[in-house]
């Protein structure tokens, strides 16, 4: 629609109606609207990989977080619209929204480097190629393991970013410095959340303890050395965060061995859950079937 | 932290007066957005700008429409460019952004929090934001994400207006 080109009869555009400006037909042929013609998150940024690492290492690295973020936002949108409040869909909806975004910036960093777009990368590569952790794709069975999931999930991710903002590699350094923000609201909102509930009523509590049984195993794939990656990440961190929050709410630290890996290997590494196809499926089914598509 | 660069020039007037895709009453400049309007003989006029968050879908929309304006104003090469690092702080909005989000009844953001060393887990009650309709600081936290990320929602026990805040970041 372009300006005077209006559904409301007898409104006149006014120039300083700063809607009237949104509307308006770009010169360059961009149509104002929410995800049309995404470009390249990282336009503009300097990324030559610096001298001294290893191209193939850093593009590995920046798959597995990508792809962590990347799954885990697909597993948290499928929540909106069946969540308990609209406080909590709002939450949710954004937390997946910020991950999408690291997302996207992660794996633009992966494929400005091997020469592929974000879309490529996530559309186009089969499970094995893969680099999430199991905890990424596991379907939350209620919102007490939403919740837990998330506190595991995102004081992991962000001890972890934390320690990437000083990194060798500026762009990834810049990418986790500006993640760290955003996944300290995330785990503030889980650990709010875990207390809530370990500190509720006789049966949230039940589920809340439930919950920590079921995912405990899949933290540990958290802490598996990684040859690729740039910094060192120490457990102690994390475990004295959630500790804290166990403590608060109530709820005792379960003693479950980690999930074991498949022939010594994990989601690292391509093997994944069952989970994982039925993901995929729904996140590359358009993309496969209309490949040349824009809109 | 880093002071938006507000170096004066005809390009820079122009790319400062984009209004935000979300608040529309504010401009891409009132809320620290704009981080530098530059001019180099291969590349045009250089614009930068930063994300919010890093899943802020207007960034694609503002840069479209920083391109449009220059375009208009008979700029002919622009390059519209992406900074992530320093990252984007709330307390990069102007006192004029304030003092628009406060007329559009949004709570503007208390300072950024300071850190050294690891963030601290927060489990206890943040601060009560003040009411943008009656000033009351007698508020309430209804969550702590609103219809964006960058917003979260209270209520104010006075006046019992709903209101959304901006998040320090």
């Amino acid at each position: 629609m372009s300006t005077g080109d209006t559904i409301m009869p007898g409104y006149e555009p006014d120039d300083d109606n700063p809607y009237d400006h949104l509307s308006e037909d770009h010169d360059l042929g961009h149509r104002w609207a929410f995800g049309t013609g995404f470009t390249d998150p990282l336009e503009g940024v300097d990324t030559s990989v610096p001298d001294g690492l290893d191209p193939g290492a850093l593009v590995r690295y920046c798959l597995a977080l990508g792809d962590d973020a990347l799954i885990y936002s697909h597993r948290l949108q499928q929540w909106v619209a069946r969540l308990p409040e609209l406080e909590e869909e709002t939450a949710v909806a954004n937390i997946a929204l910020d991950l999408l975004g690291q997302a996207r910036l992660l794996l633009a960093r992966a494929g400005g480097i091997v020469g592929q777009t974000e879309d490529q990368l996530a559309f186009f590569r089969e499970e094995k190629d893969f680099r999430n952790v199991r905890l990424a794709e596991h379907a939350d069975r209620d919102f007490a393991e939403l919740v837990v999931r998330l506190l595991l999930f995102s004081t992991w991710r962000l001890a972890l970013f934390e320690s990437l903002a000083g990194c060798a590699d500026p762009v990834l350094a810049a990418i986790a410095a500006k993640g760290v923000n955003e996944l300290a609201y995330h785990r503030d909102y889980a650990a709010a959340w875990v207390v809530r509930l370990g500190d509720g009523t006789a049966l949230s509590h039940a589920k809340a303890q439930a919950a920590l049984e079921a995912l405990w195993p899949l933290a540990g794939e958290l802490f598996l050395p990684d040859p690729d990656a740039l910094t060192a990440l120490d457990r102690g961190a994390f475990d004295a965060i959630v500790d804290t929050v166990l403590t608060t709410a109530g709820l005792d630290r379960p003693a479950a061995a980690p999930l074991a890996p498949v022939g010594g290997r994990t989601g690292r590494d391509g093997v994944h859950t069952e989970a994982m196809g039925y993901i995929l499926a729904e996140l590359q089914s358009v993309a496969r079937a209309h490949p040349d598509a824009t809109w | 932290m880093v002071a938006p660069v507000t170096r004066r020039s005809p390009a820079y007037d122009v790319a400062a007066a984009t209004p935000d895709p979300e608040i529309p009453t504010l401009t891409i400049e009132d809320l620290g957005i704009l981080r530098s309007v530059d001019y180099s003989p291969d590349r045009g006029t250089v614009v930068t700008i930063t994300p919010t968050y890093s899943g802020c879908p207007a960034m694609r929309e503002i840069a479209a429409d920083v391109q449009a304006r220059l375009s208009r104003a008979g700029f002919e090469r622009v390059t519209v460019a992406t900074q992530l690092t320093p990252p984007w702080s709330t307390d990069w909005i102007t006192a004029e952004g304030h003092r628009k989000l406060a007329a559009v009844g949004i709570a503007p953001p208390s300072a950024a929090p300071r850190r050294a060393g690891p963030v601290p887990l927060t489990l206890g009650r943040p601060s009560a934001v003040a009411c943008p309709r009656c000033g009351s600081t007698d508020t309430r936290l209804t969550a702590q994400f609103s219809a964006t990320a960058c917003k979260s929602l209270h209520r104010c026990n006075a006046c019992g207006e709903p209101f959304e805040a901006v998040k320090p970041l």
